[in-house]
């Protein structure tokens, strides 16, 4: 039973047929001059233009990466450079506590360099505090990076609000939302076209690991992190994972056409474990219940419950799951999300996120809403 | 077959013991912890650990998982640790380690997820006697570690399984060779885990402030001046910087003033000792014979409530060492030097 699809999903079959052909018959550069170059050219454009599509941009605004955590820290990194570059005066950059560390560790870097980093708090559903937002925001801050959906709550963060909030306080500054956990369940063309820079990972909805994108809107100056020889407009020199951009955009391209169904599905299911654990656990808690979350991910505490043992005891059982953000190590530490939304140490190492996603079945879900309250109820008595 | 937890460090003692307890028939899980904060280089919990720890887990074909035990590892074995030297002892955190992670936390949360048995790469042996199972000395006398193990009691070591305590060290990296694990000629790690870079002299001038003072001799004589009494440990010889006629010893360390007191090695000596923290799994014998170093060489004592008088005198030890008991090859117990 694996409930963990926040953290990678399986291929969608359609991405897995669509990416074979460029691994097995074209092996031309999409850069070169002849034939089998023409055929992974146009394979690479087709894809561009299915992502441009999908995301309501235009197919030359779409930089191919190597999945979110570059596209987070080329928009990041690339967008403070470029404005420094343009008037040293730009040198703030505004973010969240509860971003991902993608987009912590390039802030953290930037605030090496020199640049004045402010990271707002959240409030305890998981929110983002606008109007601590609003007192970070002045004429010099260069860059505002805030998630669209939070990959520990699966709260929705109001970009929309945010760009208008960034406009008033912060006219100068470019606003980055990193959508990694969004396609699944939002529509870029409208729930992210407030950013001009907007960074996805394809195997957050059926496609593989190591692919993504980040959409550049026009007007939108980045310096690049990777030189060389003027792929990707610039944006991101190398040669390009003909493939895995195939297979990334089929992926997205299946994602939003079945949208609507697989959220409404996989939305009653979420609802059914949610208040099915509610029901038979006590102490059982809902993280970000009273704000708006994606369909697949249910959050939640459980009282003196270690989350680590937790989930040992839930694998051996068959139910993967997961603690928010797991280290290099593999251990679980306290969820910086979590206490970033002021819940105290304790009860953040109490917590669990399950998430689901296309490829879940009823059958997932019921086992897990009979081993879980098993499980927890043993613990507690041991 | 038993349920089984072994602790898996990523070195080769532990590799081993996995293989030989899942080739014993054992349900066996790896579980590697992580103690220590950031990335450090040595020691037991760095992620190039970790990652061996897995990768040997999953040649062997066992679930892994890595325990993050790092905020306790800080509030029990370090910061005492800091504490110890700042009041002028020289503490075991290895000791600690065992008391309060391995045979604490990790047995309770074996014992939560229904683990019959935890186990580790330990050299020593839970060998069974009349009076319930008893912690032996490894076959390997050479790297016996009993002594770091003193504190266990009855009921984890009815919970324990040291399934290298049987080998030699060759053995060992024989078997894991035979096995074709990719830790049997790794290194072992002789130092405190934690401090890594820079020393302990570094680590806990990071930590308390260094209290610069006096080294004096018996006679209260100024010999020379030292930058904190973090840099000596009682029985210590070399690096005093005194220059005088025949060897010298500390004899003394005085936390509140700063003072080193030296002497010539018959000023060392001593009766007895006092213990605080004394543990272990049954009365030791009278007499018995007692260990104050991890590879000390064993001398004869009888315990009369905290005190341990010896058959004859013995170099002082410094306060925050362990001395444990013997009953020949039996570690009955032991206790921590008080002040």
């Amino acid at each position: 039973m694996y409930l963990d699809h926040a953290a990678s999903t399986p291929m969608r079959p359609e991405a897995i047929a669509a990416m074979l052909p460029y691994l097995a018959d074209h092996p031309g550069n999409p850069s070169g001059a002849h034939g089998a170059s023409r055929a992974t050219k146009t394979a690479l454009e087709e894809a561009r233009e299915a992502v441009a599509a999908v995301c309501g941009c235009h197919p030359h605004e779409v930089v191919f990466t190597g999945g979110g955590s570059e596209g987070d820290n080329l928009a990041i990194k690339g967008a403070a450079w470029a404005a420094r570059a343009a008037d040293p005066a730009l040198a703030g950059v505004v973010t969240s506590g509860i971003e991902h560390k993608a987009v912590l560790g390039a802030c953290e870097r930037l605030e090496r360099e020199g640049f004045r980093v402010a990271r707002v708090r959240a409030t305890g559903n998981g929110v983002v505090d606008l109007d601590a937002l609003a007192g970070a925001l002045h004429d010099r801050t260069a860059v505002v990076s805030v998630m669209l959906v939070n990959n520990e709550t699966g709260v929705r963060q109001p970009v929309d609000e945010i760009a208008r909030v960034v406009r008033e306080h912060a006219p100068r500054a470019v606003l980055h939302t990193d959508a990694v956990q969004a396609p699944q369940w939002l529509d870029l063309s409208t729930a992210a076209i407030d950013a001009a820079l907007v960074a996805i990972s394809g195997h957050k909805f059926g496609g593989p690991k190591g692919v993504g994108a980040l959409i550049v809107r026009d007007g939108t100056a980045l310096v690049p992190l990777v030189e060389g020889g003027g792929h990707e407009r610039g944006l991101r020199a190398g040669t390009q994972n003909v493939a895995g951009i195939v297979a990334f955009a089929t992926a997205l391209r299946i994602t939003h056409e079945r949208r609507p169904e697989e959220t409404a599905r996989i939305a009653a299911w979420r609802e059914g474990l949610e208040h099915g654990l509610a029901a038979q656990v006590p102490g059982f808690t809902v993280n970000g219940a009273d704000a708006t979350r994606v369909a697949g991910i249910l959050h939640c505490t459980f009282d003196d419950v270690e989350a680590e043992t937790l989930l040992v005891a839930l694998d051996q059982q068959g139910i993967m799951a997961a603690s928010g953000s797991a280290c290099s190590s593999g251990a679980v530490d306290p969820s910086h999300v979590l206490l970033a939304m002021g819940m105290p140490r304790d009860r953040a190492l109490s917590s669990v996120r399950f998430s689901l996603g296309y490829a879940t079945t009823q059958a997932d879900v019921d086992a897990a809403l009979t081993i879980v309250p098993e499980v927890v109820a043993k613990l507690r008595a041991a | 077959m038993a349920r089984v937890m072994v602790m898996m460090s990523g070195g080769v003692d532990s590799s081993v013991a996995a293989a030989l307890l899942r080739d014993q028939g054992h349900d066996v899980t790896g579980v590697t912890l992580k103690l220590w904060g950031g990335e450090s280089d040595s020691g037991c919990c760095s992620v190039a650990d970790v990652e061996d720890a897995r990768r040997v887990a999953a040649q062997l074909g066992l679930p892994h998982y890595v325990f993050n035990f790092s905020d306790a590892f800080e509030a029990d074995v370090v910061d005492p640790y800091v504490d110890a030297y700042a009041a002028g002892e020289t503490p075991n955190p290895c000791v600690e380690c065992n008391r309060s992670m391995k045979f604490g936390r990790v047995l309770e949360r074996a014992r939560q997820l229904d683990y019959d048995f935890i186990a580790t790469g330990h050299h020593a042996r839970v060998i069974e006697t009349d009076e319930g199972p008893a912690l032996a000395r490894a076959v390997d006398l050479a790297k016996d570690q009993s002594y770091v193990l003193y504190m266990l009691g009855s009921e984890e070591l009815a919970r324990t399984l040291f399934p290298v305590g049987e080998l030699t060290k060759a053995d060992v990296r024989e078997r894991a060779r035979a096995l074709g694990l990719r830790t049997a000629e790794k290194r072992e790690s002789m130092d405190v885990c934690f401090i890594t870079r820079g020393g302990r002299e570094a680590f806990l001038g990071a930590r308390i402030p260094r209290r610069a003072g006096t080294i004096i001799d018996d006679q209260g004589a100024v010999l020379g001046a030292h930058d904190g009494i973090d840099a000596f440990t009682i029985g210590q010889r070399r690096g005093l910087g005194v220059a005088v006629g025949e060897r010298r010893y500390v004899t003394d360390i005085a936390a509140g003033t700063g003072t080193v007191m030296v002497g010539t090695r018959d000023a060392l000596l001593q009766e007895s000792l006092r213990l605080r923290d004394v543990r272990g799994s049954r009365t030791p014998p009278r007499p018995m014979l007692v260990q104050f170093r991890a590879h000390g060489t064993p001398v004869a004592a009888t315990l009369d409530g905290d005190d341990v008088v010896f058959a004859s005198p013995q170099p002082r030890v410094s306060p925050g060492q362990v001395v444990a008991f013997y009953d020949g090859d039996v570690c009955c117990g032991g206790g921590i030097v008080a002040e």
